[in-house]
């Protein structure tokens, strides 16, 4: 079983989308769906061959044999580049996730992308397959190859299927991310240059990159320049003034994978190389790190209230979620980690729905703004609980998904903040006052009698249904999830030496 | 001169036989068929050649010409070029002027002067190459007669890089009359004996740096490059920015290196800050541009700015291999990028006799008319972005690794926001590109035929392969290098 074998389905899928709409504009659709399923079932079949108690050993994260999977070839030896991928229980989530919600990108475009379905279709199995790959790749060359190259298709689902400003919001989302990325680049630099200074050759390798010992100062730098780039994507407060632009703009597929998964690189990045490449120097940074994020929980919220466009108070309310994860990560404790982990993939789901519903109220009524909304339960019951559901789900009702995640980041949190806690706690709250707030404009209030809309159909609904039944499960029987994520957090706070380290840092 | 002598110079003399044929073929019979077959086998056999010259390298030949595996790795780079320019230029100039033919024979000429450049170890033979490459382009540029701004572009070319020669020419005068020698090495050993600072050597210093730094337009000596760029038929444009650019940046590194300039300190100082000026003044200037071949012009400064940096790397004796390896990377990932780049203007600009198309708008849904094209504009925007997958990124990634090997804080900074800066109006580009067919209403024609095709798909394999697989070129390198 190999891991390039999956990137592979999702490349050349892509290119067969592309090929098949000569035949049939409506074959690419068909082929994307395939291409996905093929995709999942590849990555079924691998795990199925790896047997229950390797999933549960704990793996030591600079030891490449004790991950569940790990292929390595030469690429670029003058470096010491290699094509090397791993996987791990966190990987293993993540990449479940990025093909699942890839499955909802392509249903939520099935009949709003008339235009080149081919080309659309393409770009979205690339971004897959550049998100699957970030989730994979172990050396540090190859994973800023994929951190960058995924842009590029998500650039052009927005560039030319966006709304009416795309080109400033593509713009924008692009130049936020490369320029920090550029920063990583420079800071993988000089990092892989200081394993040459010690080790006396280049490698790009995480495993020999992450037991270097860096110098104070210089250590705090390179952790900055990975701290940009991951929090950029995260997005953080107060670097994610494109997240807003760049989800309004785009089609409502672009916006799911935004959203979905590629928010969630971010997040991913920081767990996996910026913390623990740096753990002195992210140490160090770890109460600015926590106070980013409750300032990016209670701005997000703030913001998302004051919006009028659907689109874009998810957008804002995506940032005051992801400010938990940012929360949960620098924590460092079990439970804090455990609910980061959860968020990434609950928000992921809800996130997904929420512009899934965004997308189809545009495209019935072709506005976004609120204000012209209203009473449209009556209109379009099915769509109305959907709506609720996930509203609901995101303002953190117990028994989903969100619920779980924001509770044990919260409670770990607690540990090492109580303060910033308590501050975060009232993201809760004004979720709330948001989620309601939408439910009331859009859906709830005097209904237009005269308004002939199309409800959900069965391919709506099927989708929706996928969504609810993992949020439900999420949140009703959340420990396979965990029971996958443990043993690697465990090792990975093993590794680092817990305890002493980040437990005592926010005090 | 021995056997093995002429064998070491073959890529020359292929090139000049070629133009001597291709000048009676002219004279005796008009066809520009005939002179572009002709022209492209020359290419092909001056590029074939190098094989054979390589068994008899490395060599001194004459006092001037140093025959050794990057001289004949550049000449055969050159003469692909050209290849490439003929092909490119074929439906251009069938298009304009009633006699196309001397065309050909002046980019033969000029290749040539490029591949003397590669070759040369001494300043004559780096004056009579950078003469012979810049001659031929004064012509070039003014090929197409019946329009104002070649020839316009021409006369401003000829008048600068004619005062840019006279003041280069006086600079060597300079360190002649100081060390009494022109040849690279010689005049690293003269110039080690001389006394630290030397009120000649100043201002032959001075004087040299000007001169070069207009030939590689480099700022503050940049001002004729968007004019010259943008009235130069497209083709020659292309032809302009890669080859000639690379030809003398090579050279110069080879000067530097071998007579170890770099041990006068402020000589490396106001190289780094030229470098400094032209990656933010090129990548500022280019935001505000909307003729793509102004663009690009300003690109190209920014992109000299970059390679500077190889100057200032190299300067320290124990980052030197690393440095001129990078530079060479970059020298060949960008001929073969911006050989794209003004290719796809070229193309779509063959078919109007009068003007080009070249504004930013006329490109507006290429991606839905011309695919291949536009392909092949994207493959050459993202590389000079510094996009992964493509040549220009691993370009990016050697210069990097270069600059933070000698800890150039101040030009990593530099290059950091140059780059994030050049990102916008590169995109700018891509997005015109994919616009839909409603969004704008611009009929575009452009030529066919599998010349064109073939070229396209050699140039997106070439930039994605040196993107994507640059091992075996990188290995080569370093093979040669030590």
């Amino acid at each position: 079983m190999s891991l390039s074998v999956l990137l592979m389905i999702l490349l050349l899928g892509g290119i067969a989308a592309w090929a098949s709409e000569r035949i049939n504009a409506d074959l690419p659709r068909w082929t994307s769906i395939a291409t996905i399923c093929i995709a999942i079932l590849y990555l079924l079949a691998t795990i199925n061959n790896l047997g229950i108690e390797n999933l549960k050993a704990i793996p030591d994260p600079a030891n490449s044999s004790s991950w569940l999977i790990h292929e390595k070839t030469q690429w670029i030896p003058r470096f010491g580049i290699a094509f090397e991928l791993a996987m791990d229980g966190l990987s293993l989530l993540l990449v479940t996730l990025t093909l699942f919600l890839g499955l909802v990108a392509v249903a939520s475009s099935w009949v709003e992308i008339q235009f080149k379905t081919g080309f659309f279709q393409a770009n979205i199995l690339w971004t897959l397959a550049g998100v699957t790959g970030v989730f994979l790749a172990l050396d540090l060359f190859l994973f800023f190859l994929f951190w960058e190259v995924m842009l590029i298709p998500m650039y052009l689902l927005i560039a030319i299927w966006g709304h009416e400003k795309k080109a400033y919001a593509a713009m924008k989302f692009f130049i936020f991310t490369q320029v920090s990325g550029l920063l990583m680049l420079l800071s993988i630099m000089v990092l892989v240059w200081q394993g040459n200074l010690a080790n006396g050759v280049y490698s790009f390798s995480y495993f020999d990159l992450l037991s270097l010992q860096l110098d104070g100062k210089l250590g705090f730098f390179l952790m900055l320049g990975f701290f940009a780039a991951f929090t950029v994507k995260l997005p953080a407060f107060p670097v994610h003034t494109w997240l807003p632009d760049a989800h309004t703009q785009a089609p409502t597929a672009g916006s799911v994978l935004l959203a979905g998964i590629l928010l969630k690189t971010g997040a991913y990045g920081l767990l996996r190389f910026a913390i623990p490449l740096f753990p002195e120097a992210s140490m160090k940074f770890a109460p600015i790190a926590m106070g980013l994020g409750a300032a990016g929980v209670i701005y997000g919220a703030i913001l998302a209230f004051a919006q009028s466009d659907f689109k874009r108070l998810v957008a804002y309310s995506s940032v005051s979620h992801m400010g938990f994860v940012l929360l949960g990560l620098y924590a460092w404790n079990s439970l804090a980690l455990q609910g980061a982990v959860m968020q990434m993939i609950a928000h992921g789901v809800s996130t997904a729905a929420l512009f899934m519903l965004a997308g189809a109220l545009q495209h019935r009524l072709h506005t976004r703004d609120m204000h012209q909304m209203g009473g449209l339960w009556y209109n379009m019951p099915r769509m109305g609980a959907c709506a609720m559901f996930f509203a609901i789900a995101s303002l953190g009702l117990p028994g989903l998904g969100n619920f779980v995640a924001e509770f044990l980041i919260l409670a770990g949190l607690f540990a090492v903040n109580p303060w910033i806690t308590a501050i975060a706690a009232l993201g809760l709250i004004t979720a709330a006052i948001y989620s309601l707030w939408m439910m009331q404009l859009t859906f709830q209030g005097e209904p237009d009698k005269d308004r002939e809309l199309q409800d959900f159909g069965f391919r709506e609904m099927g989708t929706m249904a996928g969504l609810v039944v993992a949020l439900i499960w999420l949140g009703l029987y959340p420990q396979p999830v965990l029971d996958l994520a443990q043993p690697v957090l465990d090792g990975l706070q093993t590794f680092i030496g817990t305890g002493s380290g980040f437990a005592g840092a926010g005090q | 001169m021995t056997a093995e002598d002429f064998q070491a110079i073959l890529p020359l003399l292929v090139l000049a036989a070629g133009a001597t044929v291709i000048m009676l073929q002219i004279a005796f019979a008009r066809s520009i068929r005939l002179t572009a077959v002709i022209t492209a086998l020359t290419f092909v056999a001056a590029a074939l050649s190098c094989i054979p010259a390589a068994e008899s390298a490395p060599r001194l030949v004459t006092p001037l010409l140093q025959a050794d595996h990057l001289a004949l790795l550049f000449s055969a780079l050159f003469s692909l070029a050209g290849l490439t320019t003929t092909v490119l230029s074929l439906d251009y100039m069938n298009h304009r002027g009633d006699e196309p033919e001397e065309y050909f024979l002046l980019l033969v000429l000029s290749t040539l002067g490029a591949c003397v450049l590669a070759y040369s170890v001494h300043l004559v033979s780096l004056l009579l190459g950078m003469e012979l490459m810049s001659v031929a382009l004064y012509a070039l540029i003014a090929y197409p007669d019946k329009s104002v701004l070649p020839l316009e572009a021409a006369i401003k070319y000829l008048v600068l890089s004619g005062a840019a020669s006279a003041t280069m020419l006086f600079g060597f005068a300079l360190l002649y009359a100081v060390t009494g020698t022109l040849s690279f090495s010689e005049l690293g050993e003269q110039l080690g004996n001389v006394a630290g600072s030397n009120a000649i050597l100043l201002s032959a210093a001075g004087l040299i740096i000007a001169g070069l730094g207009f030939k590689l337009s480099l700022v503050p000596f940049h001002m004729w490059t968007p004019d010259v760029y943008e009235g130069a038929p497209s083709p020659v444009t292309g032809f302009l920015a890669s080859v000639s650019k690379a030809a003398i940046f090579f050279a110069l590194l080879r000067w530097f290196t071998e007579s170890n300039i770099f041990r006068y300190t402020i000589v490396a100082e106001i190289t780094g800050l030229i470098a400094i000026l032209s990656m933010l003044a090129g990548n500022l200037l280019a935001l505000q541009q909307t003729n793509l071949k102004r663009l690009l012009a300003y690109s190209s400064i920014a992109h000299m700015g970059y390679l500077l940096i190889i100057i200032m790397v190299a300067s320290n004796p124990s980052n030197r291999a690393l440095a001129t390896e990078a530079g060479i990377y970059y020298l060949i990932a960008y001929t073969a990028t911006t050989l794209a780049a003004f290719g796809v203007l070229g193309l779509i600009s063959a078919q109007h006799t009068d003007r080009e198309n070249v504004e930013i708008q006329h490109i507006s849904g290429l991606f839905w008319k011309q695919p291949l094209l536009a392909c092949l504009m994207l493959a050459a925007l993202l590389s000079l972005a510094g996009i992964p997958l493509t040549a220009g990124f691993i370009a990016k990634f050697y210069i990097l690794s270069a600059a933070v090997s000698g800890y150039h804080w101040l030009l990593l900074g530099s290059l950091i926001i140059g780059s994030a800066i050049g990102i916008y109006y590169y995109l700018r580009v891509v997005f015109y590109m994919t616009r839909r067919p409603d969004e704008h209403s611009y009929l575009l024609e452009t030529p066919g035929g599998w010349h064109i095709r073939a070229i396209s798909c050699a140039l997106i394999a070439s930039i994605l392969l040196l993107g994507t697989v640059p091992q075996p070129l990188m290995e080569y390198l370093r093979s040669i290098l030590i």
